[in-house]
């Protein structure tokens, strides 16, 4: 099992108020599955994605992400996790704005001391995967919406991850450049990759093989689609 | 080793592009920095410069050399209290040469400044010094041609006279003046030899003078001036006995009572390295402050803009965080920019502050330089003021929570 999820409770404390954002969620997620995370917005979906993600901390429960327990993990130790284990795709495509796409995309590189010509050879053959090999030297603002995702997926690839973390990674784009993207996710998930996509669009989650909801921070279906 | 290298060349580089898309910015922010590294660097490289210059000069007067004087090179208090004082006489010159054992030379001085001709050329002014034989050695002068006095002319009180370097340039141009007669004064005297070129004091020549033997000296001019006596040992271990030998035979002679301090001083050498180290010391403490000072707003400048560049650059740090970037990979990348910031203002310090201070020395006439230690004080300045100012931004930025950081707008 690559992800186990065992009794979650997410909560924050605002003022005076604790506001349960997770609640007993139950979750556990194998290799090679690619799993949407639905949810209107106030759900806990991000809560959840922040947690799987090792941005954030559970409050009381267990997480264990391919064998360790990560659920009390210290700031930079969480780092290390999310350097080895996670590749997160954002919708707002989070890339460095004056830097190329290739040191973007070598960018995980940099943090877990891989020496600076094997991460450039490693970043331009991830981007030529991506199908942005003529490129590499471009900035994310001389690049089209749909480019910068695949720049940032590069970057998420990198690392080989064991999780890669989708965070609605259509929403800025238009429908064919989004297709474009779904088509990519489509085909890491055949190449072994295990992906998680957070979404609020049918037809986006209907790419993967199982649909998780959530709503008022539990979970309230859990369907397979696929197999 | 390799990893923690490559990692400082990474954030070196990085720090490098964000401060190149900023030049106006960064340039701004580091001149408090430059300002405080030029004004220390130029005192530096000045003081550096003088002080080599003093120190040779001051070799001159030798160390194991004391002078009798009325006045003190230094004087500290009420000038009058040694106005007062009598003369040194040359009764008292006698009586140092008879009974001052530890003294291997000494010489008697009395000085007057006279109009100089030979045939056409005249010379206003000029510095002529009475004294004997052994002047050359308690004042370390030698002639370059000729000869210097001997004892038989200072005994024979001789109208000879040894003339300086420039004395014999200006009145005589290419003509050998040994031999020739000069008029000094009203009196006519015949150059024996030409001193060595000592060159110049803080722009004041050291060759315009005359040395004549101090009996024809006090015939021709009176034997009412004052003297100064130099006294030389060959042993410096000696000094120490020698002064105390003089201050008992001068007391003794000049009969000052005991409960009354000595009327006369005993000057040497290291009075005036004293005082001199005193002014630059001086000097030294008011650039360090005011340096000081410029680099104190200079790095609070930079706190000012790290603090504005970590705000604004909220979002990167989230990214970076997601992506694996700890609390210490953020915190040094910070740092290092605010140090390169701040180092930019440190090398353009030095090298302003170089070219300063050697246009210092250029007007004063003194050789120019550069000081290894001057470099490595600006440098090491202004990346100390980068380490403090850059810190408290550094670990804001490393403590910033890397969801909230990734949803700043």
């Amino acid at each position: 099992m690559l992800i186990q999820i065992k009794n979650l409770y997410k909560v924050y404390q605002l003022g005076e108020i604790q506001v349960e954002a997770l609640k007993n969620v139950e979750l556990a997620i194998k290799k090679n599955e690619y799993v949407a995370i639905m949810g209107p917005s106030g759900s806990g979906k991000s809560t959840l994605m922040n947690i799987i993600g090792c941005l954030d901390v559970l409050t009381k429960g267990h997480y264990i992400l391919n064998d360790q327990d990560v659920s009390n993990m210290d700031d930079d130790r969480l780092a290390e996790i999310r350097n080895k284990e996670i590749g997160f795709v954002f919708q707002t495509f989070n890339l460095l704005p004056r830097a190329s796409a290739l040191h973007n995309v070598e960018l995980p590189l940099i943090y877990n001391g891989t020496p600076r010509a094997k991460r450039q050879e490693l970043a331009r053959q991830t981007l030529e995967e991506v199908g942005l090999g003529d490129r590499i030297h471009h900035k994310p603002s001389e690049l089209s919406g749909g480019q910068r995702q695949r720049v940032a997926i590069a970057r998420a690839l990198i690392n080989h991850p064991s999780i890669i973390l989708a965070d609605e990674p259509t929403g800025n784009l238009d429908s064919k450049s989004g297709e474009d993207i779904m088509k990519i996710f489509d085909q890491l998930n055949d190449a072994g990759n295990t992906i998680i996509l957070v979404t609020h669009e049918e037809d986006i989650a209907l790419h993967s093989n199982r649909i998780i909801r959530l709503l008022d921070g539990e979970i309230v279906s859990d369907d397979l689609i696929r197999s | 080793m390799y990893d923690t290298f490559s990692r400082f060349n990474e954030y070196l580089r990085m720090a490098w592009d964000s401060l190149k898309t900023h030049k106006l910015r960064s340039l701004l922010t580091t001149l408090g920095i430059l300002i405080g590294v030029t004004t220390i660097i130029t005192i530096f490289t000045t003081i550096q410069g003088l002080n080599q210059y003093v120190y040779g000069q001051l070799s001159n007067i030798g160390a194991s050399t004391v002078y009798v004087q009325k006045y003190p090179w230094v004087i500290k208090g009420d000038f009058w209290k040694y106005r007062n004082r009598k003369n040194i006489t040359y009764k008292e010159y006698l009586a140092l040469k008879k009974y001052c054992t530890l003294a291997d030379h000494i010489s008697p001085e009395v000085f007057s400044v006279k109009n100089v001709f030979y045939k056409n050329e005249s010379l206003d002014n000029i510095f002529v010094i009475g004294t004997n034989e052994q002047y050359s050695l308690t004042a370390n002068l030698f002639p370059a041609t000729g000869r210097f006095l001997t004892e038989l002319d200072v005994r024979h009180k001789q109208y000879v006279c040894v003339i300086g370097y420039e004395v014999a340039d200006h009145l005589f141009h290419k003509e050998n003046p040994i031999g020739r007669k000069i008029r000094i004064g009203s009196d006519k005297y015949r150059v024996i030899g030409i001193l060595e070129k000592k060159g110049d004091f803080f722009g004041q020549s050291m060759d315009n003078f005359i040395v004549v033997p101090i009996g024809t000296f006090r015939r021709v001019y009176g034997g009412h001036r004052g003297l100064r006596v130099a006294l030389m040992t060959n042993n410096s271990d000696d000094m120490e006995d020698m002064k105390d030998e003089i201050r008992g035979i001068m007391r003794r002679v000049r009969k000052t009572p005991p409960d009354q301090a000595d009327d006369f001083s005993i000057n040497q050498q290291d009075m005036l390295t004293d005082l001199y180290n005193k002014l630059t010391a001086t000097l030294f403490t008011i650039v360090f402050v005011i340096g000081g000072i410029s680099l104190l707003v200079g790095g609070i400048g930079i706190m000012n803009i790290m603090l504005v560049s970590v705000t604004e650059r909220t979002r990167e740090i989230g990214i970076r965080k997601a992506i694996g970037a700890k609390r210490s990979h953020i915190l040094i990348q910070f740092l290092i920019e605010s140090i390169l910031i701040a180092s930019v203002g440190g090398v353009l310090g030095i090298i302003l502050g170089f070219f300063a201070g050697n246009l210092v020395l250029a007007q004063m006439d003194l050789s120019m330089g550069v000081s290894l230690l001057s470099i490595l004080i600006g440098f090491g300045f202004s990346s100390l003021v980068g380490i403090i100012a850059g810190f408290y931004p550094a670990r804001k930025a490393a403590g910033l929570n890397p969801i909230d950081s990734l949803r700043y707008e």
